[in-house]
């Protein structure tokens, strides 16, 4: 189930403009690790290099190894979709197929992988919604389209959608940005549950949202507009707000800049 | 201070009470005098537009009856269009037979291709080509009807012979390809040839809203590990669903009303051929087209009629289509 990530190497480039540049990283299984760091320091298209979402960019270009378990995903030969089944992705506005109703925006996934029984379709959405604690919100409207639903919902709806398929890794950018603090606070307790499964990278601007879900802590940054982004540090979240190696990790948690 | 008498002392002496008519323009937000000439303006364009169709539907339907009323035929089943003769019998039978046959042949064959062209300029065609080939359709649309019927007698209808030929031979036994070996100006030529003209509306149209999908939709499909054919299926065909059906019926309406195309292909005759591929029928406009030159006043009140009925199946045709769309209104990603 949740798998190892291991970066080495990795850049990434948007046409000739290199937008993160020498990146490795581990990131344990059954974790949380959480990317922090100005905007435009390349946290998001780093996440989206790990599922090989940038390449749908137009000019998108990566190099570098990502390896999952003992996999290279970006090895000559293996295909970017199956890729994008094992590792699933949660994104900033909630994005439920508006043409589709609850249930079938949770089986969307599945209906790819192959065709299931009615009565095992039936099991999927309903443990894929209990497990994004939507289940008890959703259950009389089934039916009724995804879109209809709150911000808050449509974005478990969206985590429903991408556990149902049992990825072996979730990606989330910045999934509560666009949600209340109710809402927000819903996510965060279930990420805190989905952890026990899978293997969860979090994009967020909000430190505090990294200090209270995540076991681990990346601080990307800068050096200035136009140049690529760099990873400063990666460390357990604890030391990463109480006592970072680097400057600049401490000048930007205490708000110093960014 | 507390409280209370703050809002006390701050409480203003209470406005005049605005009249009825004050209260509603100021609901309108017209109360300046710009916006009282902009909304005079536009009402007055939205009056006009009721009154000039109310217009038409009146002369319409006043020259209709006088016709219908001496029609010795029933109007609607006579497979005849004698207005000269004493007495006057004609029907639209043929006619409305002739132009829904012909649209439905056109639809068939324009729709899939329109939205198969419009997904490969939106989703798979490098933009270096997709610019040059949307021209190309763009271009398309911009020819006179009358020289697509050009065409389409002089080197189309020669053409089509080859194929009526295939079809007789495999698909005779159903009767509607059954081909008797007399030339190719029939039912399924000018079928295709109106297909080939409403091509370009519905390509650019579809384009239009398959280019609209939000970005968001599609990378939510790919992410779950679609295809690029799985992300058009999940996301970009549904959201555009209703504007496919919307461009369908600009095809449509241009494929009932063609008229010098359908002229110059078919030659008509007043009888149902059970074979899409024996020449004759006629269409409402081919039939007013080829009539209206020579026909006296009466004749033309007939042709008026048969306009009329044109009017009646264009407008039950979109009202059918926008309870399509409607129906699914929910789901439309309209409220996304």
């Amino acid at each position: 189930m949740a798998k190892r990530i291991d970066v080495s190497g990795l850049s990434a480039y948007y046409g000739s403009f290199r937008a993160i540049e020498d990146i490795s990283m581990t990131v344990e299984p059954r974790s949380v690790t959480a990317f922090i760091g100005p905007s435009g320091c390349g946290k998001s298209t780093f996440l989206r290099t790990l599922n090989r979402m940038h390449e749908v960019t137009p000019g998108g270009r990566v190099e570098g190894k990502v390896m999952l378990d003992d996999e290279n995903l970006y090895a000559a030969g293996i295909d970017p979709v199956s890729v994008r089944r094992e590792v699933g992705m949660v994104f900033q506005r909630p994005n439920p197929f508006p043409t589709m109703s609850v249930y079938d925006n949770v089986a969307a996934g599945l209906k790819l992988l192959g065709s299931y029984k009615k009565s095992q379709l039936d099991d999927i959405v309903e443990k894929s919604l209990r497990g994004a604690n939507l289940w008890n919100e959703v259950k009389d409207r089934l039916n009724k389209p995804g879109s209809g639903l709150s911000g808050g919902q449509q974005q478990r709806l969206c985590i429903a959608r991408a556990i149902a398929v049992e990825p072996n890794v979730l990606l989330m950018d910045e999934p509560c940005s666009a949600l209340d603090p109710i809402s927000t606070l819903a996510i965060e307790d279930l990420i805190g549950e989905l952890k026990e499964r899978f293997t969860i990278v979090i994009v967020t601007h909000n430190m505090q949202q990294a200090a209270r879900v995540s076991d681990r802590t990346a601080f990307f940054n800068l050096a200035a507009v136009g140049q690529p982004g760099k990873l400063i540090e990666i460390d357990d979240t604890e030391r990463i707000f109480s006592n970072p190696s680097v400057q600049a990790t401490e000048d930007y948690i205490s708000g110093r800049f960014g | 201070m507390d409280i209370t008498t703050q809002k006390n002392t701050a409480t203003p002496p209470p406005a005049p009470q605005p009249t009825e008519a004050e209260r509603k323009r100021a609901a309108r937000g017209a109360t300046r005098p710009g916006d009282r000439i902009f909304l005079g303006l536009s009402r007055g364009s939205g009056i006009l537009l009721l009154a000039i169709m109310a217009a038409i539907a009146g002369f319409l339907t006043y020259r209709a009856v006088l016709a219908i009323s001496k029609d010795e035929g029933n109007f609607l089943t006579t497979f005849e269009w004698n207005t000269g003769t004493q007495p006057p019998v004609f029907g639209i039978a043929v006619l409305a037979y002739g132009t829904v046959i012909s649209s439905i042949i056109a639809m068939v064959i324009a729709v899939p291709i329109s939205v198969a062209i419009a997904l490969f300029l939106t989703h798979y065609a490098p933009r270096r080509l997709s610019g040059p080939i949307a021209y190309v359709i763009d271009l398309l649309a911009a020819v006179p009807s009358i020289v697509y019927g050009l065409w389409g007698a002089l080197i189309l209808v020669p053409q089509m012979e080859g194929l009526f030929g295939w079809l007789d031979d495999y698909f005779g036994w159903t009767g509607i390809f059954d081909w008797q070996g007399g030339p190719a100006r029939s039912m399924l030529t000018v079928g295709i040839l109106l297909a080939i003209m409403i091509l370009p509306i519905i390509t650019n149209v579809s384009r239009e809203v398959f280019r609209q999908v939000p970005q968001m939709h599609e990378e939510a499909a790919l992410a779950l590990g679609a295809t690029r054919w799985e992300v058009i299926r999940m996301a970009v065909l549904p959201f555009g669903r209703s504007g496919v059906i919307s461009a369908s019926m600009l095809g449509l309406g241009r494929a009932l009303g063609e008229t010098m195309a359908v002229a110059t292909v078919l030659s008509p005759d007043f009888l149902i051929h059970a074979s899409l591929l024996d020449p004759g029928g006629g269409t409402f406009a081919q039939n007013i087209a080829s009539k209206f030159g020579e026909a006296d006043t009466f004749g033309r009140d007939a042709l008026i009629a048969s306009g009329l009925v044109l009017f009646v199946i264009t407008l039950l045709v979109n009202g059918a289509a926008r309870m399509i769309i409607a129906r699914r209104k929910e789901y439309s990603g309209a409220n996304a």
